[in-house]
């Protein structure tokens, strides 16, 4: 199988590490090779961060470059456009509409772009966008927002809830269980 | 069993089953994890030293006792290491001792791009450089081999891609390994005497390791249909080699980065119509073909600037690429910022606010330099803040005293500031440093320093106390505020900025971070008293911003630090009413 390609991108501190994680352990489970390219120290701090899955047959390169991500899975709405470039013809793009503003548009030195969504579906972009920080508090957390965009992107893999679950299970604390399985559940199921 | 492991966890469990039992590091990005990772193998005693020199020479003494040893540190700190290393090069060991180096291409997390590859080099010591996790622990426990049967330390070659990169590993059982101390003077006692009979045998180790890579299985040729060219490479450019050219071109795969083999290189060279040497940063490998007399490709093609991909590597094989869609609109950037409630935060406002230059230092207060803050001048190295500030106000003979401060962290100051403090107080400048203590060591992930009261393990430890260090040091003038508090700030500065003698403030509050740190409700603005002067903009709060012209306040974010409170002159920021 040719080499697939899943990055997660967000603000550092919405918890990507968590979700890469769990994506990398739901994949060893099914067989393949797998590399996942993680981002620690100075760029955490609130800064935008990228990690990056990849699996098949043999994987090499432990990064993504650009024109070749099967799926970008944003936490937040500007990354999801920072990240475009990188997407492969006929990818899919799974974003948060959540907006965080970054320094430069608090200070005023420049503004939130108008309807990233809209504009990126008009430029051809295949988008499931939503509204994935609600979902995480019916869910009992807001922080359960890496758990819900793993549901939405469940739904476009070839992997069974039960194979999610127990990935699930082997990637969050015991006593948030129950909450990130709802979390999963709602990312999944809600259209 | 298969694992999904990172490359700092393979190299800490490379280091577990090679038997080591000493581990001495000091944290820095890209290395912080194998150390961290190899603690919570019960067998391995594991600490933080305060830098990297002392942990380098205490990782020698326990080699020397007959343990395995390891030291680990990113790229820079290996200059802080340096002198032992030039050092017990010439010694050798007892027990094998590797020394983990993580380079930064790309300075995700640095302050500069250097090749440490250039150490291996220069302190004639071997160098590996694995490409993946399952080389990672391969090549730990084939270091201490090596170590042990040539007699050297071992150097171990990580960078951030392959460092923070998970990849499938399998891991096997640990082996014990110990050997008896014997007093060795001519051995161990480097006095110019013995040193001269070392260095010849230092040389001939060169010769021998140089022999042994060229026939050992971590030097490997990987063979490709189409001989028009020929590749050396390794790591991760090894990695993006293969993801672009597969098997089509032959690749020479370097497992050893230094000594280098001759004839493996000129019988690869001589299968091939061309060579070209794929590699990050300087030209290395490239330069050791030409001294052998073999003409190659190499910088001439790639960049010695940034990291590679595999687009980079494609586009210079000629293989055409896809971008996908790009949008119209100007994406702004993200750049890392202070947390909400980070105590650094109001010391740095007052700073700017009275337009003082600052000598700044590594660590999350690195961060003060962007905007709106904009309060630093200089930051060069670990240290360097104290020193840079001592040079700055003797050289202006008194001018710039009054207006010109030193910022610090605790576990920077404890890594290599208080020497410069020695100098302050030695050398007499009238000079103020400030040592932002936020009780933990934070940019690289919360470590616990000779500060904070615990060390590696988590076990209480002893504390110093930085007030009595730096009087004991000769300043007398030493004063403690709370970051939190912007007038007790300002007051205390500016009375030690006009005090004619040397001073140190300690501006002492945990890191917000902190699990133990309680943060306060998050503050409530009064949408009638905000007269949008957007003072509270100043401090450069992820959790402030302007809504509909008035203040907002992040709910999610804010810890009730009430900083910006202070700052608000229509009393329109409070903390919500108790019901």
């Amino acid at each position: 199988m040719e080499t697939k390609n899943v990055m997660i991108v967000g603000v550092g501190g919405q918890g990507s590490l968590l979700a890469s994680k769990l994506l990398g352990r739901l994949l060893l489970t099914k067989g393949y090779d797998i590399k996942v390219s993680e981002v620690h120290g100075m760029s955490q701090r609130g800064g935008s961060v990228v990690t990056y899955v990849r699996y098949g047959d043999k994987v090499y390169s432990p990064i993504i470059d650009k024109g070749e991500a099967d799926f970008i899975v944003s936490f937040e709405l500007l990354e999801a456009a920072r990240w475009t470039e990188f997407l492969k013809p006929g990818g899919k793009i799974i974003t948060n509409t959540q907006q965080i503003n970054p320094m430069p548009i608090i200070t005023g030195a420049a503004e939130y772009p108008s309807d990233l969504d809209k504009k990126m579906a008009a430029a051809g972009i295949d988008l499931d966008a939503f509204d994935a920080l609600s979902l995480a508090e019916e869910a009992g957390s807001s922080k359960a927002v890496n758990i819900v965009l793993m549901g939405r992107l469940s739904n476009y893999f070839d992997a069974t809830v039960e194979e999610w679950m127990q990935a699930i299970e082997q990637s969050v604390p015991a006593k948030f269980l129950e909450m990130n399985k709802k979390a999963f559940d709602l990312g999944r199921n809600s259209k | 069993m298969k694992k999904l492991m990172l490359g700092n966890e393979a190299v800490a469990r490379g280091l577990y089953e090679a038997g080591c039992s000493f581990v001495s590091s000091y944290p820095g990005t890209p290395s912080t994890e194998i150390t961290e990772m190899v603690a919570k193998y019960e067998e391995v005693y594991a600490e933080w030293a305060p830098n990297e020199k002392v942990a380098m020479e205490s990782a020698f003494g326990a080699a020397m006792a007959g343990k395995r040893s390891f030291c680990g540190m990113k790229h820079v700190g290996l200059n802080v290491a340096a002198d032992p290393l030039f050092t017990i090069s010439y010694t050798g060991v007892n027990a094998g001792m590797v020394i983990a180096v993580a380079d930064d291409p790309g300075m995700h997390s640095s302050q500069n791009e250097q090749d440490s590859r250039h150490y291996a080099r220069a302190s004639k010591i071997p160098m590996f450089e694995p490409a993946d996790s399952m080389e990672a622990i391969e090549f730990t426990k084939l270091a201490y081999e090596i170590s042990e049967k040539f007699d050297t330390p071992v150097l171990l070659k990580m960078c951030t891609r392959v460092a923070h990169s998970q990849s499938i590993v399998e891991t096997s059982d640990r082996v014990e390994a110990e050997k008896a101390y014997e007093k060795n003077p001519a051995k161990f006692i480097m006095m110019p005497g013995n040193a001269k009979r070392r260095h010849p045998i230092v040389e001939e180790r060169t010769l021998a390791l140089s022999e042994y890579a060229e026939s050992a299985s971590f030097n490997r040729v990987e063979e490709g249909s189409d001989k028009s060219v020929g590749i050396i490479t390794s790591s991760t450019s090894y990695q993006y080699v293969k993801e672009v050219c597969g098997d089509k071109y032959p690749v020479l795969k370097l497992g050893m980065i230094w000594p280098l083999p001759v004839k493996l290189i000129e019988n690869f060279a001589k299968s091939v119509d061309k060579v070209i040497v794929v590699e990050e940063l300087d030209s290395f490998v490239e330069e050791h073909c030409r001294n052998i007399g073999i003409d190659v490709s190499g910088k001439d093609i790639f960049s010695c600037i940034d990291e590679f991909s595999q687009n980079i590597v494609a586009d210079k094989f000629g293989k055409e690429t896809v971008c996908g869609i790009k949008l119209d609109d100007s994406i702004p950037n993200r750049p890392p910022v202070m947390c909400a409630g980070c105590p650094h935060r109001g010391l740095f406002y007052t700073l700017a606010k009275n337009k003082i230059t600052v000598h700044g230092d590594i660590g999350c207060y690195t961060l003060g330099a962007v905007p709106p803050l904009s309060a630093l001048d200089s930051t060069i190295c670990m240290g360097a803040s104290i020193s840079g500030l001592h040079g700055f106000n003797k050289a202006n003979k008194g001018e710039s005293d009054g207006k010109t401060v030193a910022v610090i962290g605790d576990s920077t100051f404890m890594h290599s500031g208080m020497t410069g403090l020695v100098n302050i107080a030695y050398n007499s400048s009238n000079s103020t440093v400030i040592i932002l203590d936020n009780s933990i060591t934070g940019m690289t992930g919360h470590q616990q320093n000779p500060t904070t009261g615990y060390n590696l393990k988590g076990d209480p430890a002893s504390k110093i106390d930085l007030e009595t260090l730096c009087r004991a040091i000769g300043i007398n003038r030493v004063r403690v505020v709370d970051p939190y508090n912007l007038k007790e700030c300002e007051t205390t500065i500016k009375e030690e900025l006009e005090a004619q003698e040397p001073s140190v403030i300690i501006s002492r509050r945990p890191c917000a971070l902190l699990k133990y740190v309680k943060h306060n409700k998050p503050l409530v603005v009064d949408q009638d008293k905000c007269k949008s002067c957007k003072m509270c903009m100043k401090i450069g709060c992820p959790a402030i911003s302007m809504s509909g012209g008035k203040a907002k306040i992040d709910n999610t974010l804010c810890t009730g630090c009430g900083v910006c409170e202070q700052l608000c002159k229509f009393d329109a920021l409070s903390a919500p009413k108790e019901v």
